[in-house]
């Protein structure tokens, strides 16, 4: 097993694989994201036009499918690490999976909330099992869910990297597996605003919508960069105590 | 060859403790009959057809998860695992072998539960006996590495369910569809691929359960 030791049994090893940080230094990331959640908002509430089907309501389209890609590449990013961990052993890599994944799971939890409101402002219902992305999102919830109950049911060290890494991976191929499921199980009667086409909009709504997009995907990198810092430190200073003790 | 032989020999080794001890056929044929009994006095008089296919899954679900949870039981309590691990064969054979005996346990139970099924509720077409069949595949599949994972944790059988049951949704699709649908075609081959797709996964990464 190279490199990625537990910190109980070689301290000096874990003070220098946790030290590297990123390049975009943390408050730039912060300002970037402030400034652009701020201005997805404003086009959002000011700018883009009412929809001519489904009127003021239909805004939320906006975040909730940003927040749903948003969402997606958290996973992936999640499943990615677990690659580099499981492949080139990357001692880093088993806790920015696990950070990827509990962005993820943050953002999952976003798009049911939204998807829930859309559901009701339009169809009348909280909760419908037609609609394919939000059954997905609440199979992938459970999924990881199940997730961090394995991490946190296992002593922490090279066993456990290796699971939750193998786990994250079966996530990815779930998304595409359950999303063919789910549409075999069921008509779709979901309004489709992206076709094989492309973008079926243009002009201020498609400018919101890649704001918007822009802002949560920087959001939730910003988000994960401070949560990784966190677990870093948090890490690094148990094994200075180690040492000292 | 030598693959081969290291499979069977591990699976043999299953099979007798399962014919000598018996302790989890018998559990998984009481278990799937008891739980029809209960059907019967949940649901209406005559469920429809998509009702009783349903409960035939939720069945075959749980009998299955039962069986599952067994599995890695007697590994653990004589801590098999370790000198398995350590044994001169590739470790991807242990969980070969163990689905296959799996495998055995589930397609035993479901010689009786079957038949049982027709008989209380409503007989089965072709079709959804072979999509039975192919989800038994993936139910061993993934069901075993999971068991694996589950038995390493320090939650045990609590956590199986847990995490077997998200990944079975496709499966639960696949096998209702088969038995129900007016062209069941598409879901059988949306099972095959799906227990292709997962065999080789956890084929590929069963050693990194195992092995530290």
């Amino acid at each position: 097993m190279r490199g990625s030791s537990p910190p109980g049994k070689s301290s000096g090893a874990t003070i220098v694989t946790v030290g590297r940080l990123p390049r975009i230094p943390l408050p730039a990331l912060a300002v970037l994201c402030l400034v652009l959640v701020t201005t997805a908002l404003a086009l959002v509430f000011f700018v883009v036009p009412n929809d001519a089907d489904q009127g003021f309501s239909q805004r939320i389209f906006y975040f909730h499918v940003s927040i749903a890609i948003t969402a997606y590449a958290c996973f992936a990013a999640g499943a990615w690490q677990a690659l580099r961990h499981l492949w080139k052993r990357d001692p880093r890599a088993d806790l920015a999976g696990y950070v990827a994944v509990h962005q993820g799971v943050i953002f999952g939890v976003l798009v049911l909330l939204t998807g829930s409101i859309w559901a009701k402002i339009s169809w009348g219902h909280w909760w419908l099992w037609s609609e394919d992305q939000l059954v997905l999102f609440l199979v992938l919830f459970l999924f990881y869910c199940a997730y961090f109950m394995l991490r946190f049911s296992v002593e922490p060290g090279p066993q456990r990297a290796n699971m939750s890494a193998v786990y994250a991976l079966f996530g990815v191929v779930l998304i595409p597996v359950s999303f063919a499921a789910i549409r075999l199980a069921k008509g779709l009667i979901h309004p489709v605003v992206f076709t094989r086409h492309g973008p079926n909009f243009g002009g201020w709504i498609l400018v919101t919508y890649c704001v918007a997009q822009a802002a949560m995907l920087v959001l939730a990198y910003t988000l994960y960069r401070v949560e990784l810092a966190g677990k870093q430190l948090d890490a690094r200073l148990r094994a200075v105590r180690e040492v000292l003790a | 060859m030598r693959y081969a032989r290291d499979v069977g020999a591990l699976a043999r080794k299953d099979l007798l403790l399962e014919l000598r001890a018996r302790d989890t056929l018998p559990a998984m044929l009481l278990f799937v009959v008891a739980t029809f009994v209960v059907f019967h006095f949940s649901l209406p008089a005559h469920p429809s057809r998509l009702a009783a296919s349903g409960l035939l899954w939720v069945a075959i679900l749980f009998t299955a998860l039962m069986g599952l949870g067994r599995a890695f039981v007697p590994e653990r309590e004589q801590r098999v695992l370790d000198g398995l691990v350590l044994a001169p064969c590739d470790r991807s054979a242990i969980w070969l072998a163990k689905s296959l005996a799996t495998l055995a346990f589930l397609v035993a139970a479901e010689v009786v539960a079957l038949p049982v099924f027709a008989l209380f509720f409503r007989p089965l077409s072709g079709h959804a006996v072979l999509g039975v069949a192919l989800a038994d595949v993936g139910i061993c599949a993934v069901g075993t590495f999971l068991g694996a994972m589950a038995v390493m944790t320090r939650a045990r059988e609590l956590l199986l369910p847990l995490l077997f049951l998200p990944l079975a949704i496709p499966i639960v699709v696949g096998g209702v569809g088969a038995g129900a649908a007016a062209s069941p075609g598409r879901y059988l081959g949306f099972l095959a691929l799906y227990d292709a797709l997962f065999a080789v996964i956890c084929w590929a990464s069963f050693e990194f359960v195992v092995a530290e």
